[in-house]
């Protein structure tokens, strides 16, 4: 009787002590679902999820709180994407948190900013270069077309302007093929 | 001596076209009055206007500078006055418009100065490259990668072979061979220019046995130099194609997304040869190209030497052809070229061949029938792609596979839609495909900055919050020691204060007890 407590006891410190070990020893820094999950996400940190951001909105979905259809820049193919990684149903974008829109950037009109600066701090990407009283411009390589600097100007000198498209990003498109006799397939 | 060739896997032999425009000689095109000339008609970033509005420019003359490593000036044609630099129509598939320089002829065509070279042995291959470069040299076979670069194979390669590319398999297009046929000096005289460039051990010229003329000539004229061989190679579509030409002649095949400069060898286009002597003895610019203007468009097909920048209508008329009859027209050859989206289009140096459709004589369309996976077009395809396979893949979006199966090794030849028996745009799937990765991946390098760029900001504001606690704090502190300070201050003071008052008092008394003496001594 008491070999066999002694026994097991010992078994059940041995095995805790491995274990304990093992947690230590192989610790995974951060959630790895979470920034498998940010990879796929457009990084517009609009926020039109509701979040503050990608990486907000990927940990509550990670985490189940948010659902994959809340992300209107990434459209259906984040959507699908999402569905892919998490073994889910697509489902359509919600349209409480916007439409699926072409890609735009943010432009200052120079003559009418009044340089208050207060798109600089709503800018999630500090891609809007100027300080107080003087003119701000966006930088246009780095704006996402996130629209946050919009609200907070006073003068309302902001435009989205969409992305034009030049012989230097022009692609091929797909061949607009009429199959003929699909239907007998 | 003849060379023991090899063989790729595939290729196809369309109908040739090719004695059509081979019976006249070349002759000069006309001197147009406008001159349009896109700043982005090379491989690479576009070149930067030199030149303003109403400038008057002289032949040769250097208007648009060079933009990077793969880039390339560009030279005005003729003499004359800058009308206008802004957005024109271009010879580019997208049918988007694109920044060009006009210029209005003069009509005197007056060239500005010329720095010959006298001999080219003096000059050391840097230099050499550096005048290649300056004259604005690109391929003229038609991708028009600039010339200088290929030449220009680093310290540690040792470059065994130079091939000069005159296969010209594509129909149609004859400018290499007529080029070959008449000028056959120029052609050499560039080849030996090049091998001095890459101090390359020794040159094939490669020509296809449907150009007995041209290699004739060549022949005759390479006879004088030992390190030319002058190859016959059989007529096969897409022998012309770099990767595919170097396999038939040295039987090494190109790494895949390798340069031919890992294997030793460079190829140029013999073009871009007699372009490379141009420059280097006659110190002129590339200005015009040989171009062929061929199809039932026009009645008298046949070779034009024609200014960068002229009007393909002028071209069109100068070949008894009628611009308002055009149904369409085609820039390159009918394998690997494209419609163009209007007629009033210049030429540009990667322009070969203008192929023109009367617009009762168009090809007819045939219908597109279903994938029967039938496998012709692996069967045909010279770089042993699975061609149906990447189809479906790119219909599927299933882009990763496709690039899995080696989407980037396609050469575009079109092979696979020439021999596809249900007619589908097999290669137009690929250009497509190609073009989806390269737009996911820059939109992908684009969120990742995005993502550090609001991971730093967070950061950033998470450090000032944490700065402007901590500041607090220590005002708080400092605030507090002050009070103590005050506090000490003030007690010292009230001390103070007490005791004068008390001194006050004590000298008050005194003086009463003075004064209550002194009244008593006035009573006294």
């Amino acid at each position: 009787m008491l070999v066999a407590i002694l026994s097991l006891s010992l078994l059940a410190l041995a095995l805790g002590l491995a274990l304990g070990f093992a947690a230590v020893r192989f610790k995974v820094e951060g959630d790895p679902l979470v920034d498998k999950i940010d990879a796929l996400l457009p990084q517009t940190q609009c926020g039109q999820c509701t979040y503050p951001g990608c990486r907000p909105y990927a940990t509550a979905i990670a985490n189940g709180e948010a659902d994959i259809n809340q992300c209107p820049p990434g459209g259906e193919a984040t959507i699908h994407a999402l569905a892919d990684l998490l073994d889910r149903e697509p489902k359509p974008l919600n349209p409480d948190n916007g439409v699926e829109k072409p890609k735009t950037l943010a432009v200052i009109d120079e003559q009418t900013c009044i340089g208050c600066t207060l798109c600089i701090q709503a800018c999630p990407v500090d891609a809007i270069l100027g300080a107080a009283k003087q003119m701000h411009t966006v930088i246009a390589d780095e704006c996402t077309g996130c629209e946050l600097c919009l609200p907070p100007c006073p003068v309302d000198c902001i435009d989205m302007v969409p992305i034009e498209q030049d012989i230097m990003t022009w692609k091929w498109s797909l061949p607009e093929v009429e199959q003929v006799r699909e239907s007998d397939q | 001596m003849s060379r023991r060739l090899s063989k790729f896997n595939g290729g196809v032999h369309p109908p040739q076209h090719k004695t059509e425009s081979t019976r006249l000689a070349i002759s000069t095109a006309q001197l147009p009055k406008r001159l349009t000339l896109p700043l982005h008609q090379h491989i690479g970033e576009p070149a930067q206007a030199l030149v303003q509005v109403g400038d008057h420019v002289l032949k040769g003359q250097q208007i648009a500078s060079a933009n990077g490593y793969v880039s390339s000036p560009i030279h005005a044609p003729t003499s004359g006055t800058v009308v206008a630099i802004g957005e024109y129509p271009i010879p580019h598939p997208s049918a988007l418009n694109a920044d060009c320089i006009v210029i209005e002829s003069d009509g005197e065509d007056r060239w500005g100065e010329r720095m010959a070279v006298a001999d080219y042995h003096d000059l050391s291959p840097s230099a050499l490259r550096n005048l290649i470069r300056e004259a604005g040299i690109v391929g003229l076979g038609g991708a028009g990668f600039p010339s200088y670069i290929k030449l220009n194979p680093g310290h540690d390669k040792v470059i065994k072979t130079l091939i000069l590319n005159g296969v010209e398999c594509e129909p149609y297009i004859t400018c290499d061979d007529i080029l070959m046929r008449e000028r056959p000096q120029e052609v050499i005289a560039g080849l030996r220019i090049a091998r001095h460039a890459l101090q390359a051990e020794h040159c094939i010229i490669a020509i296809e046995d449907n150009k007995p003329q041209a290699l004739a000539a060549i022949s005759a004229a390479a006879r004088d130099y030992d390190y030319i061989e002058v190859v016959q190679v059989p007529t096969l579509y897409p022998q012309g194609s770099e990767k595919q030409l170097i396999k038939v002649l040295t039987g090494q095949e190109v790494p895949s997304n390798g340069l031919s400069l890992q294997i030793g060898v460079v190829s140029l286009n013999v073009g871009t040869s007699a372009a490379i002597q141009r420059a280097i003895f006659h110190g002129e610019p590339l200005l015009s190209r040989i171009i062929t203007i061929t199809g039932n468009g026009v009645d008298s097909p046949r070779n034009l030497e024609t200014l960068i920048g002229t009007g393909m209508e002028e071209l069109v008329s100068q070949c008894d052809g009628d611009p308002e009859q055009l149904g369409k027209l085609i820039m390159g050859g009918p394998m690997m070229g494209f419609a163009l989206h209007r007629t009033d289009l210049p030429v540009i140096k990667t322009t070969n061949c203008v192929l023109s459709y009367h617009r009762e004589q168009m090809p007819a369309e045939k219908p597109v029938l279903p994938c029967i996976r039938c496998g012709a077009c692996m069967d045909a395809c010279p770089v042993e792609l699975l061609p149906q396979q990447l189809y479906w893949f790119t219909r599927s979006d299933e882009l990763d596979k496709a690039q899995d199966h080696d989407l980037f090794d396609c050469i575009e030849c079109g092979c696979c839609s020439y021999v596809c028996p249900s007619n589908i745009p097999l290669v137009q799937y690929y250009r497509f495909a190609k073009g989806e990765i390269w737009i996911r991946e820059r939109e992908r390098e684009k969120a990742e900055l995005a993502r550090q760029r609001f991971e730093f900001r967070q950061a950033r504001i998470e450090r000032r919050k944490a700065e402007h606690g901590s500041r607090r704090k220590q005002k708080a502190r400092a605030d507090k020691q002050r009070d103590a300070k005050r506090a000490e201050i003030q007690d010292a003071v009230e001390r103070a204060k007490q005791r004068r008052e008390q001194a006050m008092k004590q000298a008050g008394q005194w003086q009463q007890e003075r004064g209550d003496d002194k009244q008593d001594n006035t009573q006294q």
